[in-house]
């Protein structure tokens, strides 16, 4: 039987967003299949400050186990992983998480870069990366990364992006594999599944 | 960055000269970000190929200098957490001051954000007269600049509400002098501080004290080498003593936390 695209072939999956992109997560996560079976890593921009909170809010919209990503804690699957703030996010070959607390890259820590091009190293053409809204250019990179290694690429429409200049950068610079209204996002996701 | 240009087998193969050729072991730090280091500086440095890189890092004693500089993460700031320096505050420190003197170690200082910050808190709570910092980093050129307590301007707006944040309780700007764009450091601040080189992965205890920090250093070591370090800690740490953590490093997989008891909320343990 042939394979159906993006089918049992999902290992990881990376949602990266700034500026706008809490309202489309906040969409996505209460309908997403509870039998999720690879594991979800968000890196959403924020203040130091504000700390708990994206964790808190996402965690109340779904069954799925959701937390902070801590230092060397592994990827499970079925598990959402939130990128704390003020540190980059790597994943290391064995799948589990390293935090560097690095320069910022793209005025960002988190930087969406960082975390998109270690996971593609790691999971290559089993990895999923999505870009949401958001208004600075970081995350372009860790796509043509993705790309590189053979992952898919997803980026929210920019014309349903409460900040469109993110996911302009990067359907000008890289291309997708597929381009989704912010609407269609968690059906999308639940059919990686499949 | 073009994150591909170096693959795995060739950071361990240079990662092995560094060991042979200059005596500095980073086979035990957490690979991804000792990678992305290293293609960071690869990229910085406009090498042409790998077998250059390799060459120069292996056999150009100036340019391992800034290698050594480049690979190791420096960023820091003062005051950094602010509840963290609150409960030095509160808790840590009132229970040190009981003793005729206090010696602290501040392992991976950087260019010593966090031994001033500590200073500071140690001055407010007239303890520093009693006390003796020591101040050590795997990177000699980020104590040179520890050892001169100028910061930049910029960050200061920053660090002063980090400060109050953490129950400062005077004007901060009491406590440097603007030069240009520096922000020069009460001298009596450093006068109780000590710098040395030592290598956390490598060197060996050299006292015994009643407070270690050693704060986002251990997120770049992998877990054998976290064990090894807390072992050192261990063996340097008076009983009662403390060992303060970054907030995102925990004691918890170490055979030997049973022996620590965690304080409150914060990533600081007391030795039982
Ligand atoms: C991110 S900085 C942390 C500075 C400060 N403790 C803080 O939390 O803001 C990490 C420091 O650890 C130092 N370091 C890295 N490896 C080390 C080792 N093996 N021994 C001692 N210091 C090391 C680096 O040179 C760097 O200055």
């Amino acid at each position: 039987m042939a394979e159906t695209v993006g089918s049992t072939t999902c290992s990881a999956l990376v949602i990266g967003g700034s500026a706008g992109s809490l309202d489309v997560l906040l969409e996505i996560f209460p309908v997403l299949r509870n039998d999720i079976h690879f594991p979800i890593i968000i890196v959403v921009h924020r203040k130091a400050s504000n700390e708990s909170l994206l964790t808190d809010l996402l965690k109340s919209r779904t069954t799925l186990a959701v937390g902070e990503a801590e230092e060397k804690e592994f990827l499970m699957p079925g598990k959402v992983f939130i990128a704390p703030a003020d540190y980059h996010t790597l994943i290391e070959e064995d799948r589990s998480i390293s935090l560097d607390y690095s320069e910022k890259i793209n005025y960002s820590r988190p930087s969406i870069d960082v975390t998109f091009q270690s996971a593609a190293e790691v999971f290559k053409e089993k990895l999923v990366c999505i870009l949401l809204s958001g208004s600075n250019a970081d995350g372009v990179e860790g796509l043509k990364s993705v790309n590189n290694y053979g992952g898919k690429v997803v980026i929210q429409n920019p014309n349903t992006a409460i900040m469109p200049y993110m996911p302009q950068q990067a359907v000008i610079n890289v291309k997708p594999h597929v381009i989704l209204d912010g609407h269609d996002m968690a059906d999308y996701i639940n059919n990686l599944n499949d | 960055m073009i994150s591909d240009v170096i693959d795995n087998e060739q950071v361990e193969i240079l990662l092995n000269d560094v060991l042979e050729s200059h005596g500095y072991d980073f086979l035990e730090y957490s690979h991804a970000s000792i990678k992305r280091r290293i293609i960071r500086l690869y990229g910085l440095d406009n090498f042409v190929s790998f077998a250059e890189f390799r060459y120069t890092v292996r056999t150009d004693k100036q340019y391992f200098k800034r290698f050594l500089e480049e690979i190791t993460v420096n960023v820091t700031e003062m005051f950094r957490d602010p509840s963290f320096y609150k409960s030095l505050r509160n808790d840590v420190l009132p229970v040190l001051g009981t003793y005729p003197f206090i010696r602290i170690w501040v392992a991976g200082c950087s260019t010593g954000e966090e031994a001033y910050s500590l200073a500071i808190v140690l001055k407010e709570l007239n303890l520093l007269h009693k006390s003796l910092i020591y101040a050590t980093d795997i990177n000699p050129s980020v104590l040179e600049k520890a050892k001169k307590g100028m910061f930049p301007l910029t960050y200061l707006k920053q660090y002063s509400e980090n400060y109050l944040q953490s129950g400062g309780l005077k004007d901060f700007s009491t406590y440097y002098t603007a030069n240009y764009s520096l922000a020069k450091f009460d001298e009596s601040l450093n006068r109780k501080m000590i710098f040395s080189t030592h290598n956390l992965a490598s060197d060996h205890s050299f006292n015994e004290f009643q407070l270690i920090l050693c704060r986002n250093v251990l997120i770049y070591f992998d877990k054998e080498l976290q064990h090894k370090v807390f072992n050192l800690f261990d063996g340097s740490i008076e009983k009662l003593g403390y060992l303060a953590l970054g907030s995102k490093e925990s004691l918890e997989f170490w055979p030997k936390a049973k022996e620590y008891k965690r304080i409150k909320m914060e990533k600081i343990w007391r030795k039982l």
